[in-house]
């Protein structure tokens, strides 16, 4: 026991001398979670569209109008030369093209229907989507006008119609940022939590102080117990100085009980923590236990669910999330703090984090030799 | 009594392709109480030969204990009972002086207080700056704090890696005294080091070189197996004047030793001629009989 307290008490004094660290652990999440949202935006605003209108009638005119008044869009230019709009693509300038054909109003007149013409650029393939999502609903519903314009709907429409309404369950205004921040979150501590430790320790086989512990007396779970607590109390104060960011800044109170959330968050980062240990078995120098660490965080973050859904995953990707330890704890996150989820509903989650901890910690501690 | 016993052990490394032999054969013993010293240039498997020795290296072939104590099935016993110096500072930088003494006494089970009456001396010396950060001590500093955290718990064997390297000229004297004060506390203590002037203060030295001991023996046996006689000579040239010496067939071996050129001659000279033989060969201003020194030694070790 004594043996423990002094190697924590080591640990602890290193960690608050070192002023890198306290910045990266204090202004890391800081500076994540008050500016990385404001980017990480999936709402597609500000498309750019160009005009193209050959008709100059009075509907191709009201089309424009309602285009322009949705919100969604820019109108970079109006004019009639499809090839000229092309270059505001080319350039980068404009996202869409809308052709309004030279018999516009005349075929919707004469003949109930008439053609419109769209061009996207897909480079952005998100926002080429989504903004041509939202202008073809826009022309339905300015087709929809139209009709209700020109005909008198009997009283018992002859065509049986669906109308839905939807409504959002867990986050009524589709507010993306109750959704991401707890995620952005998670990342954060999974970063203090297993890339602190690797580089920890790491640095120590670097300066050679970790040779002259191996001489000594001191029994392989003591030297481990002594690099995990430390690295484990700050990955959860990282969580306590995010939770309480979150509140503050974005007014995010979790649904579900905050204990569910540290409960699983303590045993999360024992999994976390055994990886950091894993790479610094592995890892010589800081360096290349920092490329290992970007790697990871890399699969991490892509293949975890933070911006793309898991379920929309192809299969295989699927089962790769399955061995990303991060990929629960983004879903038990957002489960309690949209869903207000308890203990009993993630108890799977939970079972899965534990079994990341015995697996790396075993693996590491097997890899973990005294002598070469 | 025998303290470390080193019986036919041999290391190697893996390097690109290629095998580096680190140590081949080595034999040795060293008594309780001795101060034993592996002489050698960089590259001669002196920390090899210390990492083996404290546990933190498998050897190949070969057995080695410490203290009785077998290297590889009795590592744990042998990590209680040695101190290591690794030859670069491996201490805590940013602890200070006082925290990084607790803390290794500590993981011996031990405190300062228990064992102040050794490194006492040592630590007398560096107390003033007990609030300091390690990091930010002289080298000189450093190696006594290093040296006083091998010690604190009182070890039996002391392994030291180069203690001295890097270490100015006074400081390296004080610490060889210290380690002389150390003997008296029955501590056996095997140091290594590159210079050969500090081989005449052990009890006994090792002459190593490419991973083979060539001479163990008192320095005083060293130097006395040097069986040539030596001359110290001078020219107002003094590059040119060992260029001629060592062209010459004359001369055995001629090297440079600060201000003079140790030489031997291939047949012995009367000591009488040596002089007129010389200047025969090249213009010397002196010449003058001296005893051999452990570094003659090496170099004439080297050469067969």
């Amino acid at each position: 026991m004594r043996i423990l307290r002094i190697l924590l008490e080591k640990e602890f004094r290193q960690i608050f001398r070192d002023p890198a660290i306290l910045r990266i652990i204090f202004m890391m999440p800081m500076i994540q979670l008050l500016v990385l949202p404001m980017a990480a935006d999936y709402e597609i605003k500000n498309v750019n569209v160009a005009v193209v209108d050959l008709d100059h009638s009075t509907y191709s005119i009201q089309l424009v109008n309602k285009v322009k008044a949705s919100g969604y869009f820019n109108l970079v230019d109006y004019n009639e030369s499809f090839e000229k709009s092309l270059e505001y693509v080319e350039h980068d300038q404009a996202d869409i093209v809308l052709q309004i054909p030279a018999s516009f109003e005349k075929d919707l007149v004469r003949e109930d229907k008439a053609t419109l013409f769209m061009a996207l650029n897909a480079i952005n393939g998100v926002k080429a989507n989504l903004g041509g999502a939202y202008l073809r609903s826009i022309i339905n519903d300015f087709n929809r006008e139209v009709r209700l314009d020109w005909v008198q709907l009997p009283r018992v429409n002859p065509q049986p119609t669906f109308q839905i309404s939807s409504i959002n369950w867990f986050n009524p205004l589709m507010n993306y940022k109750i959704f991401m921040v707890p995620g952005i979150l998670v990342v954060l501590v999974t970063m203090v939590g297993s890339f602190l430790t690797a580089l920890n320790i790491v640095k120590e086989k670097e300066v050679g102080t970790i040779e002259q512990i191996n001489v000594t007396p001191i029994h392989k779970y003591q030297f481990i117990l002594g690099k995990l607590i430390p690295f484990w109390v700050l990955g959860l104060t990282t969580l306590s100085i995010g939770l309480t960011l979150e509140w503050i800044f974005y007014g995010i109170v979790p649904v579900g009980n905050l204990s569910t959330i540290y409960i699983f968050a303590a045993v999360y980062l024992l999994g976390v923590l055994g990886l950091g240990l894993l790479i610094s078995t592995y890892a010589q120098t800081q360096q290349q236990a920092m490329l290992i660490s970007f790697f990871l965080i890399m699969i991490f973050i892509l293949l975890g669910g933070l911006y793309t859904s898991i379920e929309s995953m192809p299969v295989w990707a699927q089962v790769f999330t399955k061995f990303n330890p991060v990929s629960y704890f983004i879903e038990v996150i957002r489960m309690v703090v949209l869903k207000g989820s308890t203990l009993y509903d993630i108890r799977f989650h939970l079972l899965a984090a534990a079994a990341f901890a015995v697996v790396l910690n075993s693996w590491a501690i097997v890899n973990y030799k005294k002598r070469s | 009594m025998i303290a470390v016993k080193v019986d036919s052990v041999k290391k190697t490394f893996k390097a690109e392709k290629s095998v580096v032999t680190a140590l081949q054969q080595i034999n040795f013993d060293v008594s309780k109480g001795e101060l034993f010293g592996l002489i050698g240039p960089d590259g001669a498997g002196k920390t090899t030969l210390f990492r083996i020795l404290t546990t933190l290296m498998l050897a190949d072939e070969g057995t080695a204990s410490v203290d009785g104590f077998d290297v590889v099935r009795d590592y744990k016993e042998i990590r209680k009972r040695v101190g290591y110096m690794p030859g670069r500072f491996s201490l805590y930088q940013d602890l200070t002086v006082e925290e990084n003494l607790s803390f290794f006494a500590t993981l011996f089970n031990t405190s300062l207080e228990e064992n102040y009456d050794l490194v006492k001396a040592i630590y007398q010396q560096i107390e003033p700056f007990k609030k300091r950060r390690a990091g930010a001590l002289s080298g000189g500093m450093k190696q006594k704090l290093a040296l006083s955290c091998a010690l604190i718990h009182r070890p039996s064997v002391l392994f030291l890696d180069e203690p001295t390297t890097g270490v100015d000229a006074v400081s390296r004297k004080e610490f060889w005294e210290l380690l002389r004060d150390l003997q008296k506390h029955q501590i056996t203590i095997i140091v290594s080091t590159p210079y050969m002037d500090e081989a005449s203060l052990c009890d006994r030295v090792a002459l190593m070189q490419n991973g083979k001991i060539m001479e163990i023996n008192s320095p005083k046996g060293i130097t006395e197996n040097f069986k040539k006689p030596l001359w110290a000579v001078r020219g107002e040239n003094m590059y040119q004047l060992m260029q001629t010496l060592q062209a010459s067939e004359v001369i055995d071996s001629c090297y440079p030793f600060g201000q003079y050129h140790h030489v031997t001659f291939t047949d012995a000279i009367p000591d009488s001629q040596v002089a007129s033989e010389l200047a025969k060969i090249a213009p010397v201003t002196e010449v003058k009989k001296i005893p051999a020194t452990i570094e003659d030694c090496f170099m004439e070790l080297m050469r067969q």
